[in-house]
C-alpha cells in the first residue's frame, strides 16, 4: 500500500519538497541547539519550558480528537464517519510523532533519553506521558493502516484489530489528561493546580482537533477525487460547536474561582496574561484576541447557518484552531511560570532558533501527515473507480 | 513445532515491550526497592540534615561571603565573569541562564505573602539567605522521570547530573526556584577550577547538595563554616544538636510550609 505514496502529482511532489525544506533547515538549527546548548532559546530559569512544550500540549490534543470521529462510527455505529475515521487516525498519527520529538527538542540530555525506560519512575507523571503517547501512536499506526488495508482489498480487517479499536477510544482521552497533569499536579504554581485542567484540555482538544480535521477534509476535497463528505464535514462541525462552547464555559469557571476566592497566587498569572503585571505584558494582546475570538466563534457557530455554507465555516474553524493554540500553546506556558514561585517577573518569547527548530518538527509532522493523506486518497480513489 | 518468521518477530516484539514494562511494574509495587539494593547501606547513621539561617546574624557581607564560599567550591559558573572577554554575555542573558546553589532575596520574595504594608523596617533591608529546602516531601523528586534527584535517608536531596536527562520538570516543580539548568557550557565562566569537584555538561539541572561531599569527611558545608555562626547545621534526629536546641529556643519560620514540602530550612526572622 506504501507504494501508493511514490505516485503522485508534480504539486505532491513540490509539498513533499517544500516540508523536506524545512525539516532541513530545523534539523541543521536542532544541531547548532546540540552544540551550544537550550541557551540558544529564549527559556531560561524562570520560564523553563516555553515553545516546544506548548506545541506538545497542543498536539496532544489534537491527537486526542481523533477519537471523536473513531468512537461514533464504532460504538454508536455512525456510518457516515467509516468514510473518514482514517482521516482522524492518521492526524493522531502524525500529531503524535510531533508530541515525541517536541519533547526530545526540548531535553538537554537527548542522548540520555531512554534513561526514561532505563529508570522507570512510576511517580513521575513525565513517565506514564511516555507510556500513553507512544502505545497511543501505535494503537494508530496499526489501526489505521489495517482498516484501510482491508478497505483496499474489499474485506473485513483482522478480527484482532478491533479490541485494539475499542483500546484506541478511552486511550485517546488518556493522553490529554495525562498530559494536563504534568501540570496540574506541581504545589508552587498556581496557574497550573486546578482539578479542571484535564477537563479543559479534553473540551479545547474536541473543539481544535475535529476544527483542524474539518479544514483538512475540505483541503482533501478541493485538491483530490476523494470527498470526505458534506454530512461528514457538518456533523464535525457539531462537536466542534459543543466542544468549543464547553471550553469557554470551563475558562470563565477557572476565573469565578479565581477572582472571587481572591488568592493572590492564583489571581497573579491572570493579570500578567490579561493586563500585565510590574510594566511587563508581552502576552496581552494574544490572551485577548485568544479569549474574545473563542468566545465569538463559539457562539457564531451555534447559529447553524454558519455552520451550513462551508466558506464561513472553514473561517470559524480556523479561528478555533489559531485561539485555543494561543490559549493552550503560549499562553498556558507563559502563564504558569510567570510570575515565578517568588512573584517575580521574567517574560519569554521565543527566539529565531527555537522558531525555526519547531517549524522542522512541523515539518517533519506534516510530511508524515501528506504521506499517510496520500496512501489513504489513493486508496478511497482506487475503491470509487 | 515451526514458526514462521513473521511470528517469531511479532512474539520476540511482544517480549521486548513486556520486558521494557516489568520494571516499571515494579517500581509501582515496591518504589525504590529495586534501586536501593545497589546502592551500599550507609546511610544507616540515622541523620536527619536541617539548616538554621539566623537573620540576626546574616549582613550582606556575611552572605556574599557565604555565596562564593559554596560557588568556589562547587565550581558553579559566574556567567558575569567569563575566563575570557569574548565569552561574555548581556544582561538579559544572565537571567536567564544564571546557576546559583546560594544566594540572597528579599524578604518578599523569600516569603510571599508573609510581607505587610506595616512591619519592621528592617525586614526590608536584610539579605535572606535562600537555598534547597531539602525538603522532606520533595515535588522535585516526585516528578523526575528518571530518579535522577533523590533524597537521601538522611534528607539530602541530591541530583545525579550523569543521569539526568535535563527534561526541567524538577526546575517546574520546585516552589523555591532552587534548581538551575545549564542553558550553556558553564566551563567557560568558572574561574578557577576546584579539582576535586566536578564540573557540569551542558543540559543537566544542579542545586545545592548541602555538601555531602564536606558531611561523609564531617566537615560542615561550606557556607556555615563561613557563616560565622549565622547558618546553624545539624542533626534533626539528635535532641542535643545544636539546630535543635535552636529550634527550641527561637520561634522559627520556613518557605511555603503551606506547599506541604515540609522543607528543612528554618529562618529565624
Amino acid at each position: 500500500m506504501l507504494e501508493t505514496a511514490f505516485t503522485g502529482s508534480k504539486r505532491y511532489y513540490l509539498l513533499l519538497a517544500a516540508l523536506g525544506g524545512l525539516v532541513a533547515i530545523g534539523f541543521l538549527t536542532y544541531l547548532y541547539q546540540l552544540s551550544s546548548g537550550l541557551g540558544i532559546t529564549g527559556m531560561g530559569r524562570d520560564v523553563s519550558w516555553g515553545f516546544y512544550i506548548a506545541q506538545l500540549t497542543y498536539l496532544v490534543g489534537v491527537a486526542a480528537s481523533a477519537v471523536m470521529v473513531v468512537l461514533p462510527y464504532y460504538l454508536h455505529d455512525y456510518k457516515a464517519f467509516g468514510r473518514i475515521t482514517v482521516l482522524g487516525e492518521f492526524l493522531a498519527v502524525a500529531a503524535v510523532t510531533m508530541c515525541l520529538l517536541f519533547v526530545i527538542v526540548d531535553l538537554g540530555r537527548p542522548d540520555r533519553m531512554l534513561n526514561i525506560i532505563k529508570y522507570p519512575s512510576p511517580n513521575s507523571v513525565l513517565f506514564w506521558d511516555m507510556i500513553v503517547l507512544n502505545t497511543y501512536l501505535l494503537l494508530n499506526i496499526v489501526i489505521g493502516w489495517m482498516v484501510l488495508e482491508a478497505e483496499r482489498n474489499q474485506v473485513a480487517p483482522p478480527k484482532w484489530v478491533k479490541p485494539l479499536i475499542y483500546l484506541s477510544i478511552p486511550w485517546a482521552p488518556s493522553i490529554h489528561t495525562v498530559t494536563a497533569f504534568l501540570y496540574s499536579g506541581l504545589p508552587g504554581r498556581g496557574y497550573w493546580l486546578t482539578a479542571i485542567m484535564a477537563p479543559r484540555f479534553l473540551s479545547s482538544a474536541f473543539a481544535a482537533g475535529p476544527s483542524l480535521l474539518i479544514l483538512l477534509a475540505l483541503l482533501v476535497r478541493k485538491y483530490t477525487k476523494f470527498d470526505p463528505g458534506r454530512e461528514q464535514i457538518q456533523s464535525l462541525a457539531k462537536i466542534v460547536t459543543y466542544a468549543i462552547l464547553i471550553n469557554v464555559f470551563f475558562f470563565f469557571c477557572e476565573l469565578f474561582t479565581v477572582f472571587y476566592s481572591q488568592i493572590p497566587e492564583h489571581m497573579q498569572h491572570f493579570y500578567y496574561l490579561f493586563v500585565g503585571l510590574d510594566g511587563k505584558a508581552r502576552m496581552v494582546p494574544y490572551m485577548w484576541f485568544s479569549i474574545v475570538g473563542m468566545t465569538i466563534a463559539a457562539l457564531l457557530l451555534v447559529n447553524p447557518e454558519n455552520r451550513k455554507n462551508e466558506t464561513r465555516l472553514a473561517l470559524l474553524c480556523g479561528m478555533v484552531v489559531i485561539t485555543t493554540y494561543l490559549d493552550k500553546g503560549l499562553g498556558l506556558m507563559t502563564g504558569g511560570f510567570v510570575p515565578n514561585p517568588m512573584e517575580r517577573v521574567t517574560e519569554y518569547w521565543p527566539t529565531i532558533p527555537e522558531a525555526l527548530i519547531t517549524l522542522g518538527v512541523y515539518g517533519i509532522g506534516f510530511l508524515i501527515l501528506t504521506i499517510l493523506y496520500k496512501v489513504a486518497v489513493t486508496v478511497k480513489e482506487e475503491i470509487k473507480a | 513445532m515451526s514458526i514462521s518468521r513473521r511470528d517469531f518477530i511479532r512474539i520476540a516484539g511482544l517480549s521486548t515491550l513486556f520486558g521494557l514494562g516489568a520494571r516499571g511494574a515494579y517500581e509501582l509495587i515496591a518504589p525504590g526497592q529495586l534501586e536501593a539494593k545497589s546502592v551500599p547501606e550507609a546511610a544507616a547513621t540515622g541523620k536527619r540534615w536541617a539548616m538554621v539561617v539566623d537573620m540576626h546574624k546574616v549582613d550582606a557581607d556575611t552572605a556574599r561571603k557565604c555565596a562564593v564560599a559554596c560557588h568556589r567550591l562547587h565550581n558553579v559558573p559566574d556567567f558575569a565573569n567569563p575566563v575570557n572577554p569574548k565569552y561574555k554575555v548581556d544582561p538579559e542573558e544572565l537571567v536567564r541562564w544564571e546557576v546559583k546553589w546560594i544566594w540572597t532575596d528579599h524578604f518578599h520574595n523569600t516569603f510571599p505573602g508573609l510581607d505587610q504594608q506595616f512591619q519592621q523596617e528592617r525586614l526590608d533591608k536584610l539579605p535572606f539567605l535562600v537555598l534547597c529546602n531539602h525538603c522532606e516531601n520533595p515535588a522535585c523528586v516526585r516528578v523526575c522521570p528518571t530518579q535522577a534527584t533523590f533524597r537521601r535517608e538522611d534528607g539530602v536531596v541530591m541530583m545525579d547530573m550523569h543521569r539526568c536527562i535535563g527534561c526541567r520538570y524538577c526546575m517546574a516543580a520546585c516552589p523555591y526556584g532552587a534548581r538551575s539548568f545549564n542553558w550553556r557550557d558553564p566551563r567557560p565562566y568558572v574561574k578557577e577550577i576546584n579539582p576535586d569537584y566536578p564540573t557540569r555538561e551542558l543540559g543537566v539541572v544542579e542545586k545545592c547538595t548541602f555538601c555531602v561531599e564536606r558531611l561523609e569527611k564531617n566537615l560542615m558545608p561550606a557556607c556555615v563554616v563561613e557563616s560565622k555562626g549565622a547558618l546553624i547545621f545539624g542533626d534533626l534526629n539528635n535532641p542535643k544538636s545544636t539546630v535543635r536546641q535552636v529550634l527550641r529556643q527561637s520561634y522559627t519560620i520556613r518557605r511555603k510550609p503551606h506547599l506541604g514540602t515540609n522543607p528543612q530550612v528554618y529562618y529565624i526572622v
